[in-house]
C-alpha cells in the first residue's frame, strides 16, 4: 500500500515527541477498555456478517433478509451468546436443511429446531462453520488481490490529494453515469452518499435500487453494480477510480462485509459518529466498529473517519482539540482492529468562521498539526459546511481556500467543496465548477508547500502546538473519568455521557440498537473473529 | 430617506436597467446551435436581448452557460405579500421574566428533527447555548428547559417524549429533504399530537427548516412555521408571544390598597 503513503516532508511545527507519545498512550489507555466491552460482547449484525461470509444472502417477499430471519431464530431458540456459528451448523449437519438459504427460509416460518450442540457436536459444527466462513474470507482476499493487481495495472491518481467527489441521486442508475462523469471530469474517488435514513435500519435492503432520500441505498447489489462501471471508467481513463461508501449505522458488520466482498476501496467508519449523530448505543458501535474495521483491515480497504461533524455542531476554533482528540482515539481502535496506518483516513474540516480574524492561518495550523501528527495516514480534507450561506459566490471562494490549505499542508484525500453546499444536492455544472476550482489551485500552488515555511514562534506553529497540549489535557480527563453502570467499566464512556464530544450526552445504557447487544459466553464461537484475527484463510 | 418606488426592476449599475444574471446547463453538445438554445431560453424568460457570456462544455453532452441580460419584467412593491412578524421580539431577560410571571415555572421545550433527517444543525442553531446569528439559543435561557433528542426521531418516541416531559412546547427541525418529505413528516407529526391529545391540550407546534412556506402553518396543522435564517431570539419571544398564558394585570385599585 506505499502508493497510499504520502510522501515524505519535512516537519514544519516543532511538536515535542515527548508530547506526541503522551498523547498516543492517552488514547490508547482510553480504548483499551472499550476494546475489553468490544472483545466480550457480540451484536445481531456482527452474527449476520458472519452468515453473510458464509454465503447467506437475498431476502423475503417483504424484502426482510435471510440473514436477519435466521439471527432472530437463533436468537428466540437459543440465545446469541454462544454466537450463531455453533446452533446453526450444529442444525446442518442434523440435515435440518440442506444449505444455509434453505435452513433460513425454514427457519423464518419456525420450521427448524435450533439447539446449542456439545462435546464432538459442538466441534463437529465449528469445524464445518469455519470452513464455510473461510469461503467469504477468501473471496474478500480475491478482492484485494484483485485491487492490487488494477492498481498495479492502471496506476494511482498521478498527483497528490486524491480527488473525492460524491455521487447521490437515489437511484443506483443515474449514479453510475454521475460517477463515471465525474471519473472522466477529474476524479481519483467516488463516494456514494446513502439514503438517509439506512443508518437506523436493523436490516441492510436487497438488490438494485431506484429510490432513497438524500442519497442511494447500500445493496450488494449496487456495490457490484457501481464497482463494475467504475472498473469501465478506470480502463477508459487508465488510472483505477475508487468507491467508497459508508459501514456505520446498526448494519456497520454487514456492511463492511459486503465491501470486502464487492471490492470497494474507502469506507466511511468512524469510531464514534453512530453514537454521537445517530443515538446508536455506544456498546452496539464499539462492538459492531471493531468486527468492522478487522473486515477493512484484511480487504485492504482504506477507511475515513468523520472527525469533521463534530465542527459543523460545535465551534471550529474552541473544539478543534476534539477533533484531534477523535483522530487520536480512532488511530488507536484502528491499530488496535489491524489496520496499518495507510488504511486509516483520518478526517478533517475546514470549518472556523470566515468572519474571524486570521481564520485562514489557524485552519493552516490545524490542517498541518493533523498532518505531523499522522505522518503515514492518508488524510481526508473535508471543505466548508457550516459557513456555506447560499451566497454560492462567496461559497466559491471558501472553497478556493479550502483547496489552497489542502495543497499547502499535504493532505491525501480531498473531498471537492460545492458551492451550493446548503442550497440544493450538486448539480452537474456545481461539480464541474468545483473541479476548476480544485485543478486552478493545485496547478497554480500545488508545490508552494515546498515553500512554506511557518515561523517557528508565529501564530501557526504556536496554534498547533497548543491545540495538541489542549487535546492532552481532554484525553487525560478522560481517562481519569468515571460513571455509571457500563460506563463505570470504561473512562471514555463516561466522557461520552458527559457530552465531551460534539457536545452531545450518549448514555451507554441508552441509545438504538441496544437491544441488539448480547455479552458472550465464554463458549462463544465466531470463525469469522477467528479467521480475521489469525489472518487465516482456512 | 426617500419612500421606495412602488415599481422596481432588477438594478445592474443604472437605475432601471433590468439586469440579471442567470446561469444553467442544457443537455447539448457545446456548438453554435447550443448557444442559440440558450438565448432563445434566456428570452422566453424574459431577458430581451440575451448575452451568453460564458458556454463551456460539460463533457460531450451537456453545456453550461451564463447569460447577462435586461428582463421586461417589473415588480409592483405593493402587491409583494409577506408575513410579517405579528409578535415583540424580546431579549433573553424579558423572555425569562416573562415565564417567570406568567408561568411560574420553566417553559419545557422539546426539539428533535425527525424522520429520515440527519441533519441537526437547524435544530442546533436554536437550541444549543452555542446558538446562531450572534444570538444565545434557548439553552442560555435561564427559565426554559431544553430537551434536545436529536436526529432521526420517530414521531411515536416524540410524543412519548413530549408526553413524559409535560413540555409545552414542540420544535421539529427539517433541513434535507427530498420529494416533499418535509411536509408529510410534518403532518405525520401533527396527526400523532392531535390524536394524542384532547382538543387544545397539545403543547403548541413548531417546525423550521429552510424549505418551508411560512405562510402554511394552518395547511401543516402546526401552530408556526419558521423559515430560513430564524434566530433563537425569535423562536423565544414568539414562544412568550404563543405558548404564555396571558399577562394578568393587577387592577389599579389592588395596587393603591398594597
Amino acid at each position: 500500500m506505499s502508493s497510499t503513503t504520502a510522501r515524505a516532508r519535512t516537519a514544519l511545527l516543532d511538536l515535542d515527541p515527548l508530547v506526541v507519545r503522551r498523547a498516543r498512550s492517552l488514547a490508547r489507555q482510553a480504548t483499551r477498555p472499550v476494546v475489553r466491552i468490544a472483545r466480550t460482547h457480540t451484536t445481531v449484525s456482527v452474527e449476520r456478517a458472519l452468515l453473510r461470509m458464509a454465503g447467506l444472502a437475498g431476502a423475503d417477499a417483504d424484502r426482510v433478509p435471510w440473514v436477519n430471519h435466521l439471527v432472530d431464530a437463533v436468537r428466540s431458540q437459543v440465545g446469541l451468546e454462544h454466537g450463531v456459528a455453533l446452533p446453526v451448523w450444529d442444525a446442518l449437519a442434523r440435515a435440518e436443511a440442506p444449505d444455509l438459504l434453505t435452513l433460513a427460509q425454514k427457519a423464518s416460518s419456525g420450521a427448524v429446531d435450533l439447539r446449542l450442540p456439545s462435546g464432538r457436536e459442538a466441534l463437529r459444527a465449528a469445524k464445518r462453520s469455519r470452513a464455510s466462513v473461510a469461503t467469504g474470507i477468501r473471496r474478500i482476499d480475491r478482492s484485494r488481490a484483485t485491487r492490487d493487481r488494477l492498481v498495479a495495472r492502471l496506476g494511482d491518481p498521478p498527483r497528490r490529494p486524491w480527488i473525492y467527489l460524491i455521487v447521490a441521486t437515489g437511484d443506483i442508475y443515474e449514479d453510475i453515469g454521475q460517477a463515471q462523469n465525474a471519473a472522466r471530469e477529474g476524479a481519483d474517488v467516488i463516494a456514494v452518499i446513502r439514503s438517509t435514513g439506512q443508518s437506523l435500519l436493523d436490516y441492510v435492503p436487497e438488490g438494485a435500487t431506484r429510490e432513497g432520500y438524500a442519497g442511494t441505498y447500500a445493496t450488494q447489489e449496487n456495490f457490484r453494480l457501481m464497482r463494475a462501471a467504475l472498473d469501465e471508467t478506470s480502463r477508459e481513463l487508465g488510472r483505477y477510480v475508487r468507491l467508497t461508501n459508508y459501514a456505520s449505522g446498526l448494519c456497520m458488520p454487514e456492511i463492511a462485509t459486503l465491501a470486502g466482498l464487492e471490492r470497494l476501496d474507502m469506507m466511511l467508519n468512524d469510531s464514534m459518529y453512530g453514537i454521537l449523530f445517530r443515538d446508536i448505543n455506544p456498546v452496539r458501535t464499539f462492538v459492531d466498529q471493531r468486527f468492522s474495521r478487522q473486515v477493512h483491515a484484511r480487504a485492504g480497504i482504506i477507511i475515513n473517519t468523520g472527525e469533521d461533524n463534530y465542527l459543523t455542531t460545535a465551534d471550529a476554533v474552541e473544539a478543534a482539540h476534539t477533533v484531534t482528540v477523535s483522530q487520536l482515539v480512532n488511530e488507536a481502535f484502528a491499530k488496535e482492529a489491524g489496520l496499518t496506518d495507510a488504511q486509516i483516513g483520518l478526517g478533517h474540516a475546514f470549518e472556523i468562521d470566515p468572519e474571524l480574524p486570521d481564520s485562514f492561518r489557524l485552519e493552516l495550523a490545524h490542517a498541518l498539526l493533523a498532518r505531523e501528527l499522522f505522518p503515514r495516514a492518508p488524510l481526508k480534507w473535508m471543505p466548508p459546511t457550516k459557513h456555506m450561506t447560499g451566497d454560492v459566490f462567496r461559497g466559491y471562494l471558501l472553497d478556493g481556500f479550502f483547496n489552497l490549505a489542502g495543497a499547502l499542508t499535504g493532505q491525501s484525500i480531498l473531498l471537492v467543496g460545492m458551492m451550493t453546499e446548503a442550497v440544493v444536492t450538486p448539480w452537474l455544472s456545481d461539480r464541474d465548477l468545483a473541479l476548476q476550482n480544485v485543478r486552478y489551485v493545485m496547478n497554480a500552488a500545488g508545490n508552494l508547500h515546498e515553500d512554506f515555511r511557518p515561523t517557528p514562534d508565529g501564530l501557526v506553529a504556536t496554534r498547533a502546538r497548543h491545540v495538541l497540549g489542549e487535546a492532552v489535557e481532554l484525553l487525560e480527563r478522560i481517562v481519569a473519568d468515571t460513571g455509571d453502570g457500563a460506563a463505570r467499566r470504561a473512562p471514555l464512556l463516561a466522557a461520552i455521557a458527559d457530552g465531551t464530544f460534539g457536545l452531545m450526552k450518549r448514555p451507554a445504557d441508552a441509545g438504538k440498537g441496544l437491544d441488539g447487544v448480547v455479552a458472550r459466553t465464554p463458549g462463544y464461537v465466531n470463525p469469522a473473529i477467528d479467521l480475521l484475527e489469525e489472518g487465516a484463510t482456512r | 430617506m426617500s419612500t421606495p418606488a412602488k415599481v422596481v426592476r432588477p438594478y445592474g449599475d443604472t437605475t432601471g436597467d433590468g439586469m440579471v444574471q442567470v446561469s444553467f446547463t442544457l443537455p447539448l453538445p457545446h456548438d453554435k446551435r447550443a448557444e442559440g438554445a440558450a438565448a432563445q431560453l434566456a428570452q422566453k424568460m424574459g431577458i430581451l436581448a440575451p448575452l451568453v457570456v460564458h458556454a463551456k462544455a460539460m463533457g460531450p453532452e451537456f453545456t453550461f452557460f451564463v447569460v447577462y441580460g435586461a428582463v421586461s419584467h417589473l415588480v409592483d412593491v405593493s402587491a409583494v405579500t409577506v408575513i410579517e412578524r405579528d409578535y415583540p421580539l424580546l431579549t433573553p431577560a424579558e423572555v425569562n421574566a416573562a415565564i417567570r410571571s406568567r408561568l411560574r415555572r420553566k417553559l419545557v421545550v422539546v426539539g428533535a428533527c425527525i424522520g429520515t433527517d440527519a441533519h441537526t444543525v437547524g435544530i442546533d442553531a436554536i437550541l444549543n447555548i452555542k446558538g446562531f446569528a450572534g444570538e444565545k439559543g434557548l439553552e442560555y435561557y435561564r427559565e426554559v428547559e431544553v430537551v434536545n433528542l436529536g436526529a432521526q426521531v420517530l414521531v411515536p418516541e416524540l410524543v412519548e417524549r413530549v408526553r413524559a416531559e409535560r413540555a409545552d412546547a414542540v420544535l421539529v427541525s427539517q433541513v434535507v429533504t427530498q420529494r416533499d418529505a418535509h411536509l408529510h413528516n410534518t403532518r405525520e407529526m401533527s396527526a400523532a399530537f392531535r390524536e394524542d391529545y384532547p382538543t387544545g391540550t397539545a403543547p403548541v407546534l413548531v417546525v423550521g427548516g429552510p424549505r418551508f412556506d411560512e405562510a402554511a402553518a394552518g395547511d401543516l396543522g402546526v401552530d408556526k412555521v419558521f423559515g430560513k435564517g430564524t434566530t433563537p431570539g425569535e423562536v423565544a419571544s414568539w414562544l412568550v408571544h404563543a405558548a404564555l398564558p396571558p399577562p394578568r394585570h393587577r387592577s389599579t385599585d389592588e395596587r393603591k390598597s398594597a
